[in-house]
């Protein structure tokens, strides 16, 4: 098959399939940033919190009154823990996707008047890592003196745990264990390293900054009580965690927002992300549908435009086959140049983008995807208008208009 | 002749039902989802007091310590100096902030309490920002100064306390207190809720939850104070050494919690405002309470948002996104006229042939594109109806707000026309250039 003289036809419609290119073009810019954002965000819906989410229950409460007894927390705990099916339970001033509770600066140099470094301290009961199915890398987990009151935002003791990865990027190339962290006016020494404890509110840009101090049962550590139990148990744990709040604890609030199985959690966390994803895969839908309608809607006027010429084509030798690869290769022409534009307007778009919402740069792996179904849409288009240009008989050569 | 080209139009519709559908179809597709995007930034982006905004300001100075100074002040300010800028009065009016929850307790055996979002506040507060009233009116200075146990609750709280009876003179618990009702709010429902906006600029554009409802109860800020006393401290913008935490009164740690708005009536006015700012910052300095850099700043309301990149990144990526399908679907347009309108070559050659100005063919085009803009038009109109509809159903704070206003039901139409006319020009100009005889001797 030739391709000249499809140049040569095509010179002829120099509008029309400069419009159609322009429009695969735009479609190819749109549809590889909507894409590399759909993945961007089904990435951060898959985030891994590092904690045993399946089997987590978690009960926020607030309101506790002044006069309340230093002990309700002592009180609500065994509470929980003699709920059938409840195999622990922690206090903690956070978990992941709860409100943030302990993000402050600090600094790892001694003599460093700059709070330089920012971090999610979690402060955590004696149940904690036990409860939340935290996994212990390196160190030790705390001892019975690793425990503070927390009278301030941080626990008074003096050691504390980090995220392996998050050590690893303070610490590089040398061990965390034995080093300190000076936040607030203390000063707390690494014992161990958990192996990944996301932040309460993970994004794209902090995921795994996070620390886990030891604090006392008490009022300083009373809001958010996590319980473990089976998955299949989750439901009924948390019908008969509330109703017990309203027992032990008649005056408090049950924080609704925070409270519910660390899967509700994790969903409710993520809706807008997940909105935004099905916003975008509708825009991509909707933008394939009218682009191939498009190429339909044109090419069927060309093959109508064009049976004279395709029956004395036919009358001169050309099977059907060489009339649909004609207008197959056509359209591969018209639509690898929307293409080849589409690309430099992608990389503009993502530029843009970056610039302004702070979007990771577009991997180059899109293009190629992108070409590729535009090229596949373009045929699939193009097939109905080329059988029909494919079925016209020869003897249309002979008619007059 | 208006008429004569409509009949034209719709004669050239029933002969390529299709090619038409998908030209309606496009359009329709298009100004559906950009209507629907930009209807949700219009309510986004709109001006949370109209009439007012141009008078409203923000102060702000550097009031913290140590070695890590700012580029930018922070969002809020120390109670000292927020307290010290409120007593001046320089202002024409001027009210201080300060925000959390509070338990409210139940009045009678069987009501369990709740927690309500609590703005301790001062009395400009309310004419500052045109609360609207639906009984009683606000505390009085004095009974500020006093700390009287009076406070304002909306319509909202006044719904599920009371069922909306007029509730001024009943009390209710808050945190232990005894309150005394002197107000309750009509809906009031400023979008965004422009005096909580604060941290949004590092929020990473995630901020839709700052067009929610505003508060439920207010108090003046000394009863604030004292009635939320051993609940924990008030929401805080951030600390530049430990708080003093929890029991301990919260006006002198070390952290920024109260915000100051103020109105300046006049251009005069605001410039000696600032110069008042400069120089309350300057002594303080001297005095050695504030030890970094002077770094003032008076946004007005406006630029305060701006600064703060208030509407929320996805909604604007959104509004990019649904421009460019419709960029799509123009382009579309436009090929799919081109393609008819060449079709029809012969007739129009006919057409100019017996007397046609190429005027009059271009006029017949456009009556042609247009028409089909207007019907793309009215289907766009259902589908921003449906898109609207679907972003209702998003567990986003701004949800409720979501309606089509007149403005946009009638953008929606001009965008479809516009872009119909977009579309139309350049095929009707091809169109009007086909020359007569041409046309007639290839028949």
């Amino acid at each position: 098959m030739q391709i000249r003289p499809i140049f040569a036809a095509l010179r002829r419609h120099r509008m029309a399939s400069f419009l159609i290119a322009m429009e695969i073009a735009l479609a190819c810019a749109i549809l590889c940033n909507a894409l590399f954002m759909i993945i961007n965000r089904v990435q951060l819906m898959q985030l891994q919190s590092g904690i045993d989410e399946s089997r987590l229950v978690v009960v926020s409460i607030t309101g506790v009154d002044a006069n309340e007894t230093a002990d309700m927390a002592a009180r609500m705990k065994a509470g929980f823990a003699g709920i059938t099916g409840v195999e622990s339970v922690a206090i903690a001033n956070a978990v992941p996707f709860t409100p943030r509770a302990g993000e402050a600066g600090f600094r790892i140099k001694a003599d460093d008047p700059h709070y330089n470094q920012q971090g999610h301290f979690y402060v955590g009961d004696v149940g904690f890592a036990k409860t939340l199915g935290l996994r212990l890398v390196a160190g030790r987990w705390f001892g019975p003196d690793d425990y503070g009151n927390v009278t301030s935002f941080l626990p008074a003791s003096h050691t504390i745990m980090v995220d392996r990865s998050y050590a690893e990027h303070l610490w590089p190339g040398e061990s965390a264990l034995g080093k300190q962290v000076y936040a607030g006016d203390g000063s707390y020494q690494v014992v161990g390293i958990y192996d990944r404890l996301a932040r309460p509110d993970p994004s794209v840009d902090a995921t795994e900054n996070t620390f886990v101090t030891g604090g006392l049962d008490g009022r300083g550590l009373s809001n958010v009580y996590v319980l473990r139990t089976a998955p299949d148990q989750r439901l009924r744990v948390l019908a008969d965690a509330r109703a017990l709040v309203l027992r032990v604890a008649p005056t408090v609030v049950v924080d609704n927002d925070n409270t519910g199985t660390l899967s509700d959690l994790r969903r409710i966390y993520f809706a807008s992300d997940r909105a935004m994803a099905r916003l975008l895969i509708g825009v991509i839908a909707a933008l394939l549908m009218v682009t191939a309608l498009g190429i339909v809607g044109l090419a069927s006027f060309w093959v109508g435009q064009r049976r004279k010429q395709i029956g004395v084509r036919r009358a001169l030798g050309a099977r059907r086959v060489d009339i649909l690869r004609y207008f197959q290769i056509e359209n591969f022409l018209i639509v690898s140049g929307g293409i080849a534009v589409g690309m430099v307007l992608t990389f503009g778009v993502n530029l843009l983008l970056m610039e302004k919402y702070e979007l990771p740069r577009l991997p180059w792996i899109y293009l190629p995807t992108a070409a590729v179904a535009l090229w596949v849409l373009g045929q699939l288009a193009v097939l109905a208008p080329a059988l029909r240009a494919a079925a016209v008989p020869p003897v249309e050569a002979t008619r007059s208009v | 002749m208006f008429g004569y080209y409509f009949d034209l139009a719709l004669r050239s519709f029933k002969r390529s039902p299709v090619l038409t559908g998908l030209m309606v179809l496009a359009i329709a597709v298009g100004i559906g989802a950009s209507m629907t995007t930009l209807t949700v930034m219009w309510l986004l982006s709109g001006d949370p007091l109209p009439g007012r905004s141009g008078h409203i300001y923000y102060p702000q100075l550097d009031p913290e310590q140590g070695a890590d100074v700012r580029r930018n002040p922070p969002d809020m300010l120390d109670y000292t100096s927020a307290h010290d800028l409120w007593q001046s009065g320089k202002a024409d009016r001027q009210a201080l902030l300060i925000d959390s929850e509070i338990k409210v307790q139940p009045t009678q055996p069987g009501q369990s309490p709740f927690m309500a979002k609590l703005l301790g506040t001062t009395s400009d507060f309310f004419p500052m920002f045109g609360t609207p009233f639906r009984y009683g009116a606000a505390w009085s200075a004095a009974d500020e100064a006093r700390s009287a146990r009076q406070t304002v609750i909306s319509d909202t709280l006044n719904q599920r306390l009371f069922g909306g009876a007029n509730s001024v003179g009943r009390d209710i618990i808050l945190n232990g207190h005894n309150v005394r009702i002197v107000g309750v709010l009509a809906h009031w429902r400023p979008h965004p809720l422009f005096f909580m906006v604060v941290g949004a600029r590092n929020s990473g554009g995630d901020t839709s939850s700052l067009y929610g409802p505003p508060q439920d109860v207010y108090l003046p800020l000394p009863t604030a104070l004292d009635v939320h006393a051993g609940a924990g401290d008030f929401a805080t913008f951030t600390c530049w050494a430990m708080p003093l935490g929890p029991g301990k009164d919260q006006r002198s740690s070390p952290c920024e919690w109260v915000s100051l708005w103020v109105e300046l009536d006049t251009a005069v006015k605001a410039a000696s405002y600032r110069r008042y700012l400069d120089d309350y910052d300057a002594q303080q300095r001297a005095l050695g309470r504030l030890t970094h850099p002077a770094n003032t700043r008076l946004m007005l309301l406006s630029q305060w948002l701006d600064y703060q990149r208030i509407v929320p990144s996805d909604v604007k990526l959104q509004n990019w996104f649904a421009f460019g399908f419709l960029a799509v679907c123009l382009f579309n347009t436009i090929g799919l006229l081109l393609a008819k309108f060449m079709r029809r070559s012969g007739e129009i050659g006919v057409r100019r042939a017996l007397g046609a100005s190429r005027r009059a063919i271009f006029a017949q085009c456009l009556v042609e594109a247009s028409s089909i803009g207007l019907v793309g038009g009215a289907f766009g109109l259902l589908l921003t109806l449906l898109g609207l509809w679907v972003v209702r159903q998003q567990t986003v704070a701004y949800a409720d707000l979501v309606t089509l206003d007149a403005s946009m039901f009638l953008l929606t139409f001009v965008l479809a026309i516009v872009t119909s006319l977009l579309a139309g020009a350049f095929p009707a100009l091809r169109a009007s250039a086909v020359p007569p005889a041409l046309q007639l001797k290839s028949q």
